[in-house]
C-alpha cells in the first residue's frame, strides 16, 4: 500500500529554516504567516505497513528530534 | 596503536585522519564501509564528509554500513572510538553516542578557527567546517552528561558558532572509549597550518586501545 510520511522538528527545537522562511514572507507582500515550520515528506510503497512504524524509528526520523506522521494513501 | 580509519563513500576527511593517526606516534589504515572485519585494528577513526551524500540526515544511512556494526561491537568491548564532524553525526545516529546535531543556527555553513576547552583545562585551537554542526540534547539529558563528565570539548566564550546547547562541541559516551566532536583535530596536527592542538584529541583516547 501506499503511505506518506511527514517528518517535522519536534515543538520547541529552534527551526531556523522556518524562522527564515517565516522572516522572508512580509518582504514578498504575505503579512500574517506564523509558526512556520519545514519539514520532510517521503512516500513509499510498503508491502507490511505494520511495520511503518518501526521503520520511521529506525530510519526515516530521529526521534530525539523529529516527530513523524504517517498517512496512509 | 593501530588505528582504522573508515571510509564511506562521501568521505573526504579520511586521508587528513589517517595522517594525524601517523603524527601522534601510531599506525592507521583505512577501512572501506562494507568491511565487516575489524581485526587487527585497535581503535576506529570515523572521519568526517558528506556519507552516502548526507540524504535523509547527516549520518542517517551510514550507521547501517557493516563497518558501522564492527564498530559498535569495539566500542561495546571498550575500544577507542572518535568521530569527527560527519563521523560524530553518525556516531550519534547509531546511538553510540548521546544527542543530535542539527542545522546551524544561521543556516550558513561555517568554516574557521575555533577555540575550544578540554575538560583538563586545555584551550586548543582547532578548525571547524560545518553545516550542521548545532548540538542538541534535551534538557535533562544535558544535566546527565554534565554531571557524568561526558561533555568532552566545549566552545570557548564567543566561539560557539552554530547554536550548540550548553557550547558542547564534543561529547564522549559512560566509558569514554567513544569521542565525538564537530570540530577537526586532524586539520590541526601540522605547525603549517598554524596549530597543533588536535593532536591531543587522538592521544587522549590512545589509553582505551
Amino acid at each position: 500500500m501506499k503511505a506518506r510520511v511527514l517528518i517535522r522538528p519536534k515543538e520547541g527545537i529552534l527551526d531556523p529554516q522556518g524562522k527564515a522562511v517565516e522572516r522572508a514572507l512580509p518582504a514578498l507582500g504575505f503579512e500574517g504567516i506564523g509558526n512556520v515550520h519545514v519539514g520532510r515528506m517521503v512516500e513509499l510503497e510498503a508491502e507490511d505497513p505494520e511495520r511503518l512504524d518501526e521503520l520511521c524509528e529506525k530510519l526515516l526520523a530521529n526521534p530525539l528530534i523529529e516527530d513523524y506522521e504517517i498517512q496512509h494513501l | 596503536m593501530i588505528w582504522g580509519v573508515l571510509q564511506f563513500p562521501g568521505s573526504c576527511d579520511e586521508r587528513d585522519a589517517l595522517n594525524a593517526c601517523e603524527v601522534v606516534g601510531d599506525e592507521a589504515r583505512l577501512i572501506w564501509h562494507e568491511e565487516r572485519d575489524l581485526s587487527g585494528v585497535d581503535g576506529v577513526v570515523v572521519p568526517g564528509g558528506f556519507s552516502y551524500g548526507d540524504y535523509l540526515r547527516a549520518g542517517a544511512i551510514a550507521r547501517f554500513s557493516p563497518a558501522m556494526e564492527a564498530v559498535a561491537e569495539l566500542a561495546a568491548a571498550g575500544g577507542p572510538v572518535l568521530g569527527i564532524c560527519n563521523g560524530f553525526q553518525v556516531l550519534c545516529e547509531a546511538g553510540l553516542l548521546p544527542g543530535a546535531l542539527l542545522r546551524n543556527q544561521e543556516l550558513r555553513f561555517i568554516c574557521r578557527q575555533a577555540d575550544l576547552l578540554d575538560d583538563e583545562g586545555n584551550v586548543l585551537s582547532i578548525p571547524l567546517k560545518h553545516g550542521e554542526g548545532r548540538f542538541y540534547a534535551p534538557e535533562e539529558m544535558l544535566d546527565r552528561l554534565e554531571a557524568g563528565g561526558q561533555v568532552a570539548y566545549r566552545y570557548a566564550d564567543g566561539h560557539n558558532v552554530n547554536g550548540s546547547s550548553r557550547n558542547i562541541a564534543g561529547v564522549r559516551n559512560e566509558a569514554g572509549n567513544v569521542v565525538g566532536l564537530m570540530p577537526h583535530p586532524e586539520h590541526a596536527v601540522d605547525p603549517l597550518t598554524g596549530s597543533i592542538d588536535g593532536r591531543k584529541v587522538f592521544e587522549a583516547l590512545e589509553k582505551y586501545a
